[in-house]
């Protein structure tokens, strides 16, 4: 028989129990294995009822977050043999109310994205027939890292801001408002200043830096919102010195 | 625009301990990295006591070194030199985190905004260390 490992899994069922519990599992421990496929072999081989969000696969679509031995993960980039001889604790991600099993609820998350404007503003949309918005290689280069984000909310999990205070607008948010000011495209950057300098905005961060740590796609959230910090602040002093001038 | 519906009403929500900075060494490292300004603080005191005693006169001075004598003050002050190199070091690290500097459409790299700060600091402290100590 091949090598197997125990999967430790919170259950929870909202109808059902009052708080989450563990339920272990026996997996086989294949080379090629990351968490994502053990969590489907139980699915689909042991417990039908096991709940997971999951879709591409391969590190793109942001869904199959969750703590691994009490780490930010994505699932399907973890490998089973890391861990070995186990046991591997598979935990719905942290600071998030748990809906079922591992799948918790980003309804917040969503809201606050929305709030800080993550599109292209421009003050005047110019007419499709004068060409595209054009943009150098260089220009690119200054907000790319930040444009890498797949919304997995790992960094979220990482958080004891957020974790602490849920009205904090956290890492993600903040680093893609980012990606937008620094985009030369974009003309909404005082339009986001007014959202962003709020308490619950970057300044609610503190700079524990852990976002940064387990970002899988290294967007560096922690550098994102302490750039911002330096930029607000000169925002704040140029309208100290010039208060009539425009922002 | 699409609203959600607030179903189902909530999910379980885990309090957070008073102790969540002991599991994880990152966080760990904040609280203490946080905590280092009070030995900061506390070195700024020092530094203000002793200018006191200096301006109050001669006597005033030598109660001051007995007080600086003293194994307790002088393992605070032990503690507090750690705390405050952990404060410096950490701080210089995370400054080039905190700006983003771009020559030639290339970031610079974090080693030259760090770099000049340690160099800085060395520079003082050799500066103070041959004042205090050239006899």
């Amino acid at each position: 028989m091949a090598e197997q490992i125990a999967l430790e899994v919170t259950r929870f069922s909202p109808e059902r129990d009052k708080e989450p519990s563990v339920q272990s599992f026996e997996v086989p421990l294949r080379k090629e294995w990351v968490v994502l496929d053990a969590l489907n072999y139980v699915k689909d081989k042991v417990d039908g009822s096991l709940s997971f969000r999951w879709s591409c696969r391969m590190g793109v679509c942001g869904s199959c977050g969750m703590m691994v031995n009490g780490e930010p993960k994505l699932t399907c980039a973890t490998f089973l043999t890391d861990y070995a001889p186990g046991p591997v604790r598979v935990e719905p991600l942290k600071n998030f109310p748990v809906m079922r099993d591992l799948i918790v609820e980003i309804t917040d998350f969503l809201e606050k994205l929305s709030k800080v404007k993550p599109w292209l503003i421009r003050n005047k949309e110019k007419p499709i027939t004068e060409g595209e918005y054009l943009q150098s290689p260089e220009q690119l280069e200054t907000y790319r890292q930040y444009s890498m984000c797949i919304n997995c909310l790992l960094c979220y999990a990482a958080c004891p801001v957020y974790g602490l205070d849920p009205l904090f607008a956290g890492p993600a948010a903040l680093a893609l408002a980012q990606r937008y000011n620094m985009d030369s495209r974009d003309e909404g950057k005082s339009e986001r200043l007014d959202i962003l300098s709020q308490h619950d905005g970057i300044w609610g961060c503190t700079f524990v830096g852990d976002c940064t740590q387990v970002c899988p796609k290294h967007v560096d959230p922690a550098g994102a919102i302490q750039q911002y910090k330096l930029t607000a602040t000169q925002e704040w002093v140029k309208s100290l010195l010039m208060p009539w001038g425009g922002k | 625009m699409a609203t959600y519906t607030s179903y189902p009403p909530k999910g379980y929500r885990v309090r957070m301990s008073t102790y969540w900075w002991l599991g994880r060494w990152p966080y760990l490292k904040f609280i203490l990295r946080e905590i280092s300004s009070v030995f900061v603080a506390w070195f700024v005191i020092e530094t203000l006591l002793q200018i006191n005693a200096l301006i109050d006169g001669p006597e005033a001075w030598v109660e001051m070194q007995d007080f600086f004598m003293n194994p307790i003050v002088i393992g605070v002050n032990v503690i507090s030199l750690f705390f405050v190199c952990f404060h410096a070091i950490t701080w210089f690290n995370l400054a080039p985190k905190a700006m983003a500097v771009r020559m030639g459409g290339k970031r610079v790299p974090g080693i030259l905004i760090a770099g000049p700060q340690y160099i800085a600091w060395a520079v003082v402290s050799a500066a103070v260390a041959w004042l205090l100590l050239r006899g």
